[in-house]
């Protein structure tokens, strides 16, 4: 009376349609993963033109020197990231990329630095320490307030370090700081190091400070 | 506990696809046997029919109802009509003592029992082999009867044979969303009709064969949902329930959410209250594709819903307790990412292609629903309605449904 092999057909259907959508999801988010890379491999070559750049002319000339550019698409593959962390799932791809990022971050960072203090531009840097393993409201939040931040200067630049990425680099970063993962989320302004959550009016005025030094020393530099 | 809610939700998925492509299977397996006869039909012999129009305060349709029998193509000789007023309380009695001095008219008055019991009170007077009802706020196709009757001269092993139902009066737009969903039922009921699986014979002219009442006794007062009891107690019995898709009823629907929610709680109410009752026939191989196809597929999409809105509750208050602290951190703020849309941001898990599955199998059912009906596919903006409205409001119904269940309240009618 019952049609089992009938059962037994839908089942199979209903599994292939299964199949297949997971077979979509995956071929997409390899597609968004092939984006992330395309974007970091843009920015790792931007970044080693301006070192190539700055080596070869030690006597650079510092209107040729821009670095907004770059840090603005660093912060574009730093939200990509932090969206395929949630959405793409926890994979070793996933983590790469993320690895590659922080070091692309700290590269930028120390080039930079480096024009900063050879044009005498003092930009205002962030450096911003979280962590994922263990839930951090305040970080949550201390993120929340530093997009806000970015969104209202420009200008600023905010490098964001995952406490937990397994990469030297960073964990060389975390100890020049003597950043403790006890005292997350932490921030590096102006190489003080401020922990806990810092709010956005605390914050705007610290960077409003250092504002005002961009503004007043280059025309202090041309005049000499 | 997220991954465990996750394996729930893509089982419920699973099942809900499962279903779907199930009665898909079973249309493209029989779908030379779906056919819209165009015309009055003939029968060999026409065997003798009353058809009990059960009133409870109907003024405003009875009448058209009456009329809607009295124009039936089937010789008048061979159909009875008894209309019975259940101790109504407008002027329904007024309406249809007007109908007396008709020959083939019986009239009854009773003091208020519920619907059940003036159907029994019909089965108590009934003198013909054949037993339908109509209610008084639907009414028959001119062609209707003679087709449903087709299906026994076809198949002496036919028990009863159920209607389409069409939504006769579509002005809200809570009526047009259910008009698309009556033609999608016709669909579902049609391919439960082929597989030998309805669990619902509706008040709307479903035609029964006396001996049905005879072997099987009257109706129930089952949690007020009489027409899904005898369809359990029938397939029980391994009954044959068959739907005849070109035989329309036009029945009158709720035009307001709150009438409409009365209605469907009690639907849902009736449906998990008489699968309890009847539990033994779950999942037994004599009992069919009814023990393991819709019964199954109903208390899964009970569940599943029920477990969706949670979810969806769920997340929704993660997403507002996250703006609330956003607020709080930084106060309004938007980003800029608003600004410049990029497709990278658009999620491509799976569920979201399952569920984008879903929807077009539904919309396959609803345009397979009109072509059986209509003869004709096209699609119409009452599909859009019918899954913006149905599937905001169909949720808080089961769950109410599964809550008075659960402290035993029973819904009223109207």
């Amino acid at each position: 009376m019952i049609d089992w092999k009938k059962y037994l057909i839908v089942f199979l259907i209903t599994a292939t349609l299964f199949l297949s959508a997971s077979y979509l999801s995956n071929y997409f988010g390899g597609k968004k993963i092939g984006e992330l890379q395309l974007i970091q491999d843009k920015i790792a070559i931007d970044i080693l033109s301006s070192e190539t750049q700055y080596a070869l002319l030690s006597d650079l000339s510092c209107r040729n020197v821009s670095g907004t550019l770059l840090s603005g698409e660093l912060a574009e593959l730093g939200k990509k990231l932090e969206w395929g962390e949630e959405n793409l799932g926890d994979s070793e791809e996933v983590r790469n990329l993320k690895r590659y990022y922080s070091l692309l971050e700290i590269k930028d960072y120390l080039l930079a630095k480096k024009i900063s203090e050879r044009c005498r531009v003092k930009s205002a840097f962030i450096l911003y320490f979280y962590t994922t393993l263990e839930k951090c409201k305040e970080c949550e939040r201390e993120g929340l307030v530093l997009t806000a931040l970015r969104d209202k200067y420009p200008e600023l630049r905010v490098y964001s370090f995952d406490y937990s990425t397994d990469l030297s680099a960073v964990q060389s970063m975390l100890n020049i700081f003597k950043i403790e993962d006890t005292k997350l989320p932490a921030l590096v302004i102006e190489d003080e190091v401020l922990t806990g959550f810092h709010s956005l009016e605390e914050l705007e005025t610290r960077v409003q400070e250092s504002f005002k030094l961009q503004e007043t020393k280059p025309e202090e530099t041309q005049k000499k | 506990m997220s991954s465990i809610s996750n394996i729930i939700f893509y089982i419920f998925i699973f099942s809900t696809v499962y279903a779907q492509v199930f009665l898909l299977v079973t249309f493209l397996e029989n779908r030379k046997k779906i056919v819209i006869r165009k015309g009055s039909v003939k029968l060999s012999s026409y065997p003798a029919v009353t058809i009990v129009v059960p009133c409870w305060n109907e003024e405003t349709t009875v009448e058209k109802t009456v009329d809607s029998l009295l124009a039936l193509n089937y010789p008048k000789d061979k159909l009875k009509i008894f209309l019975i007023d259940d101790g109504s309380t407008d002027s329904t009695w007024g309406i249809i003592s007007k109908f007396e001095n008709y020959p083939n008219i019986k009239t009854f008055r009773k003091e208020n029992g519920g619907k059940f019991t003036a159907l029994n009170l019909g089965l108590e007077n009934l003198k013909t082999d054949f037993f339908g009802g109509l209610d008084a706020d639907s009414f028959a196709d001119s062609e209707s009867l003679v087709r449903i009757m087709s299906y026994f001269e076809k198949d002496p092993s036919v028990m009863a044979v159920a209607p389409s139902l069409i939504v006769h009066n579509s002005k809200t737009l809570i009526q047009s969303a259910q008009k698309i969903e009556y033609l999608m039922a016709v669909y579902f009921k049609k391919m439960l009709g082929l597989l030998g699986a309805i669990h619902v014979t509706p008040g709307p002219l479903t035609v029964f064969r006396k001996r049905v009442f005879d072997d099987l006794g009257p109706y129930r007062h089952a949690h007020s949902t009489e027409d899904m009891e005898i369809a359990y107690r029938m397939q029980k019995n391994n009954y044959k329930i068959e739907h005849c898709n070109d035989a329309y009823v036009y029945t009158s629907i709720p035009g307001t959410v709150r009438k409409l929610f009365r209605q469907r709680l009690r639907w849902i109410y009736g449906f998990i209250n008489n699968t309890i009752d009847y539990r033994n026939v779950l999942f037994r191989r004599k009992y069919g594709d009814f023990s393991f196809f819709t019964l199954p597929a109903g208390i899964v999409s009970i569940f599943a819903v029920s477990f969706l809105l949670g979810r969806i509750f769920y997340n929704l208050g993660n997403f507002l307790y996250s703006k609330v602290v956003q607020y709080q951190t930084v106060g309004i703020h938007f980003t800029a990412s608003l600004n410049n849309f990029d497709l990278f941001f658009i999620s491509t898990k799976s569920f979201i292609f399952l569920e984008i599955l879903i929807f077009s199998l539904v919309f396959l059912s609803m345009i397979l629903g009109k072509q059986m009906v209509e003869g004709k596919w096209r699609p119409s903006w009452n599909m859009l309605y019918f899954l913006l409205i149905f599937s905001v409001i169909a949720p808080f119904w089961l769950l109410k449904a599964i809550y008075n269940t659960i402290i035993s309240e029973k819904p009223a009618w109207r």
